[in-house]
């Protein structure tokens, strides 16, 4: 119980530094629009602020600001970029400067354009067709970006959490230290979530996949709510690339029951058993894909709501807005703490009913 | 929907894809498995405890129940032996008073028998002294007497009478 408290209590700090960084930030851009006269106003600013701390970048930025002569400044490091473009390509992101300058390498160049590497001439120029789409030649990118570091990152803090918790119960089967804060949660996966639906009999196999799924959403959620920003669960590729470990988990661990449930439903008349295949295969792919859906959409709906909220305080800049747009920023903080949870239950608790019935055997037709 | 698609970036795929499936495989066997086995190990340890637990109970309950009954049957035992005891005491005393009584009436008999056979003894020997007696005093009466003849063939008269009628 104590243990959680603190718990709680380093999350609702960390959240409360998340605004005060964001909130500099902001400040920061609003001075450099007034002293630069740009065009732009304060509400595309946080919009375009917003949809770029969405996306993923090419190299760790902690946070960024702009100086009073309109230079813009980054605190964080560079990461490599790796890029496949007849052979592989490595260099640091440190060269391409945030899109701001060409990175030259063996004669060839390389620059950023909204958070994507094209291939340029020496000077960086991007030509665009008619829908302001750039036609430069795109390499294929499989740098270490920003989320790919992170999800290491993430990968080795729970290696080495998970790690000493094995090797404490060598000493005993009586969980101590971080064991004890986690054993509940992994009991909670395996007699809730696993047992009660994929069934007493199948249900080891899946363990391991399911209990890293939800910790390492979990984990990756709650620190996507810290300042260092870093939102993976927001990326569609990463919420497809668990989509499809689960679709293909389901599938090739099904048995020959939900092979016949699904081209050859039993218990109905021919002309439907036509009709419910083409509909029950097309279920296989729409499950794992509203798996795949739901994660991205409610993490960054979450991050967009919030910081727009956030941005309201910039726009309101008086002295009964700002407050309450805290307030109410600060309340939807604690909620986006709730959904980090949720939403890695949910993709369990779904990945695992997905299994379920794959390895589901029906002696009971009552079923239907 | 477009922007999605646009958004979607292969690399991070192929990245999380290769990442994620080293990191189950590398926790499951790292921790996951040593984590469940320790658990499940010690969920059967429990289960086997109870179920130890309740056979000794109910061990301990049969023990008491056999406690019981030979107790009972000890007691009974223990009745049935001073039953015994009290029956062999009380026809021992029987037997000995009977005994006793036909010992002492034994005695008794004995006792007269000899009381008689000494009456007797004694009855013949005063019988034989007073004829001694008799004899002296008749030898004296005889001897002072026959001095005289006359008197002597008298005597021998009378006692030949005396000896006809006996």
């Amino acid at each position: 119980m104590h243990r959680i408290n603190i718990v709680k209590l380093l999350s609702l700090l960390l959240l409360t530094v998340t605004f005060s960084v964001h909130a500099q930030d902001e400040s920061q851009n609003d001075n450099h629009a007034e002293n630069s006269h740009t065009v732009k106003d304060l509400k595309t600013e946080i919009k375009e602020y917003i949809s770029h701390h969405l996306l993923d970048s090419h190299d760790f930025t902690l946070f960024s600001y702009t100086t009073v002569e309109g230079d813009h400044k980054y605190i964080g490091f560079p990461l490599p970029v790796i890029l496949w473009d007849n052979g592989i390509k490595i260099f640091s992101s440190s060269k391409l400067h945030h899109g701001e300058s060409v990175a030259e390498l063996n004669g060839e160049y390389f620059s950023l354009y909204h958070n994507k590497i094209y291939k340029t001439d020496a000077e960086g120029t991007i030509t665009f067709d008619n829908h302001q789409h750039p036609t430069n030649s795109k390499p294929l990118d499989f740098s270490l970006t920003k989320n790919v570091a992170f999800i290491i990152l993430v990968g080795l803090f729970m290696l080495w959490m998970f790690n000493s918790m094995a090797k404490s119960y060598k000493k005993s089967t009586i969980p101590s230290g971080i064991g004890r804060f986690l054993e509940p949660i992994i009991l909670y996966v395996r007699n809730d979530i696993a047992i009660p639906n994929i069934g007493e009999k199948h249900y080891k196999k899946y363990m391991s996949y399911l209990l890293t799924v939800f910790f390492f959403v979990w984990i990756i959620n709650l620190l996507g709510l810290t300042p260092l920003g870093v939102n993976v669960t927001n990326n569609i590729a990463v919420t497809f690339a668990l989509a499809l470990i689960t679709y293909l988990f389901t599938t090739f661990t099904a048995n020959k029951n939900y092979w016949k449930h699904i081209f050859w439903m039993p218990g109905v008349p021919l002309p439907m058993k036509i009709i419910l295949a083409p509909i029950e295969l097309l279920g296989t792919f729409i499950k794992p894909f509203s798996l795949m859906i739901r994660l991205y959409a409610n993490i960054t709906a979450g991050h967009i709501v919030l910081m727009s909220i956030i941005g309201l305080m910039f726009i309101f800049k008086n002295w009964i807005g700002s407050p309450l747009s805290f307030g109410l920023a600060f309340a939807l903080a604690l909620l986006e703490l709730l959904v980090a949870a949720l939403q890695a239950y949910i993709f369990t608790m779904l990945s695992a009913l997905y299994f379920g019935m794959a390895v589901e055997e029906h002696e009971h037709s009552e079923h239907h | 929907m477009e922007k999605l698609i646009e958004q979607f970036s292969l690399g991070l795929f192929v990245w999380q894809l290769i990442l994620f499936v080293g990191l189950v495989l590398l926790l499951k066997k790292f921790a996951w498995g040593p984590i469940l086995n320790a658990v499940n190990e010690r969920e059967e340890g429990i289960k086997d405890a109870l179920e130890e637990a309740e056979n000794a109970r109910k061990e301990i309950q049969n023990l008491t129940a056999d406690n019981e009954r030979i107790l009972k049957e000890a007691r009974s035992e223990r009745d049935a032996m001073l039953k015994e005891a009290r029956e062999m005491k009380e026809s021992i005393i029987t037997d000995a008073k009977e005994e006793a009584k036909a010992q002492a009436s034994k005695v008794v008999e004995q006792a007269q028998a000899t009381i008689q056979a000494e009456k007797h003894a004694a009855i013949a020997d005063l019988k034989n002294q007073v004829a001694e007696l008799s004899v002296g005093i008749a030898e004296k009466v005889i001897r002072a007497e026959l001095t005289n003849k006359d008197k002597q063939i008298k005597l021998v008269e009378e006692m030949l009478k005396e000896v006809t009628i006996s």
